[in-house]
């Protein structure tokens, strides 16, 4: 069953997740998760479709009210945080499907990215961004929505990074991307965990999501079965049932 | 005869000026809170009856006094009775707009009783200029004049300014707004202000154009600019300008064309034509993008 496992490390818990219960009318998406991210940690989360992945996103960014249970984000209690101030407690969400505004320019997009600042290294910031992105840079008074899957995701990264999170949320990084782009992404993502970042990663694409992350849970109907280390998870027998076995009867039926 | 046709259509265009403020009052709201806030009407009707209060002292002081009653009435009916609602279903805060619509217009009727009143504001407008051989009413001009400047203004103020930016984003997604650290109630307080702000104006230059001020005043103007936003495209303000300035233009043109037997049908007629836009293009003339996928 659920192993979190201890490990307090110097930079101290960021987030703590004990007993989430997430409900929507009868219909119960997470049912009890306990899950705690440290400092500078990378945690990754896989599962199949419908495990209640992107509900214990939603919740950590303060989109979903759970149920049950509760979050801390840096000991603080979220229940009394409001929607529009989650991300000063440093949380940044890159939510699944990206959800830049298409009808505002890439530009528009990234100064919003920093709405929580209120110091003048904004704008230095956003043009490191075009240094680090020149295509985001060439296109910066296109409307976001003319831009290509891969770089609307590049937009949606830069985008949450902007408000300096201390934890970065990704829902699908990899979703709908063709590989080499996909490459691009978690190439960006380990460039941010370097920086001391912690990352809390959602992912279909188990492979991509271990090879990045410290620890890893595997989340089914709404409770982690297996967690630890990716290699660990990996060694696990109940891994391929929990997870590529579902995958599996799923291609297998379509 | 050239000068007639440019008499109807400065006539047409002021007209279209007009519902097009209407229609960028209730965009806007719609576009941010995907309320279609009827309630609009008792904005103008209110800003009509500060006009009235103040006309005879100084025109300044009544164009004053109609935008604070107007500012004042929107941020009160979106403090009270819409931010209770926020979130709530569509169908939710189209009939408690209906709701608040309502019990603002009977409160006055029972205030100051159902007659019109008489205003004459402006009198100075209601002279007549002459430019290059045709005579044309110095009210109409000045009502072009302001609803352009106002168009411009708004279309400034979306565009460049900190507030407009995170207002925009705000239609486009809400919640991916919200996200991000935008404050739901600064914006939408925004939107509401700037909606009074607009309906001030127009029930400045209606005011003016009537000389009459009555509790049911506002209603028809946001009718046909609610049907305006709705060709222009609901959820895009320059949609909703566009489409209450065509809707406005197409009112004037009917009745000055029409033969005068079917005068009295010029709505049917105007209805007909939204009906055949509404087939050729469902989405609106100048459709919201970014609309779908909404966290």
């Amino acid at each position: 069953m659920t192993v979190p496992r201890d490990l307090t490390s110097p930079g101290g818990r960021l987030v703590e997740l004990g007993g989430l219960v997430i409900r929507y009318g009868a219909i119960a998406a997470v049912q009890g998760v306990d899950l705690a991210i440290d400092a500078g940690e990378a945690v990754a989360i896989v599962g199949p479709n419908g495990a209640g992945k992107t509900s214990l996103l939603s919740a950590i960014a303060g989109i979903v009210r759970p149920s049950a249970g509760s979050i801390r984000i840096a000991g603080r209690p979220l229940a009394g945080i409001a929607l529009s101030d989650v991300v000063r407690e440093g949380v940044a969400l890159v939510p699944e499907g990206r959800n830049i505004f298409g009808s505002l320019t890439v530009m528009e997009n990234l100064r919003l990215g920093a709405t929580p600042r209120r110091d003048a290294s904004v704008s230095a910031d956003i043009d490191r961004v075009f240094a680090d992105f020149p295509i985001l840079g060439e296109r910066r008074d296109q409307p976001a929505g003319q831009l290509s899957g891969g770089e609307q995701q590049m937009l949606a990264i830069a985008r949450a990074m902007l408000s300096r999170p201390r934890l970065l949320m990704l829902d699908e990084p990899s979703l709908g991307l063709a590989p080499n782009i996909v490459d691009k992404v978690y190439d960006i993502l380990r460039q941010i965990r370097s920086q001391g970042v912690s990352l809390l990663l959602v992912e279909q694409n188990a492979a991509r999501a271990f090879a990045l992350a410290d620890r890893a849970c595997v989340m089914s109907r709404g409770v982690f079965t297996l967690a630890g280390t990716p290699a660990e998870i990996e060694r696990h027998d109940a891994f391929d049932a929990a997870y590529f076995g579902v995958a599996m009867a799923k291609a297998g039926a379509a | 005869m050239i000068g007639q046709a440019v008499q109807v259509l400065v006539d047409a265009v002021s007209v279209g000026g007009l519902y097009a403020l209407t229609a960028l009052g209730i965009g806007l709201i719609f576009g941010v809170m995907r309320l279609i806030n009827f309630a609009h009407a008792q904005l103008i009707m209110i800003a009509g009856y500060a006009v009235l209060l103040f006309f005879a002292q100084s025109a300044v002081l009544a164009v004053l006094g109609a935008v604070a009653g107007a500012v004042l009435l929107a941020l009160v009916v979106e403090r009270m009775a819409f931010r209770p609602l926020r979130g709530a279903d569509p169908a939710t805060l189209l009939i408690a707009s209906f709701a608040v619509s309502f019990l603002i217009e009977k409160m006055m009727i029972m205030l100051v009783g159902s007659r019109p009143k008489g205003v004459d504001f402006l009198p100075m407008l209601a002279g007549q200029v002459e430019i290059a051989g045709v005579r044309l009413q110095l009210l109409q001009l000045v009502t072009i004049l302001v609803s352009v400047v106002l168009l411009v203004a708004t279309t400034w103020f979306l565009k460049s300014t900190r507030l407009g930016l995170e207002m925009r984003a705000a239609a486009e997604n809400f919640r991916m707004a919200e996200v991000l650290g935008i404050r739901a109630n600064r914006v939408i307080a925004s939107a509401f202000a700037i909606s009074g702000l607009l309906a001030a104006a127009v029930a400045c230059l209606f005011v003016a154009q009537t000389g009459l001020v009555q509790p049911r005043m506002g209603l028809q103007l946001v009718i046909i600019a609610f049907v305006g936003t709705v060709i222009g495209g609901l959820g895009s303000l320059p949609g909703a300008a566009f489409g209450g300035f065509l809707v406005g233009v197409a009112t004037i043109l009917l009745e000055a064309l029409l033969p005068p037997e079917l005068r009295v049908f010029r709505e049917a007629f105007l209805f007909v034509g939204v009906a055949v836009v509404l087939i050729f293009r469902p989405q609106g003339l100048i459709p919201a993008r970014g609309l779908a996928g909404r966290i």
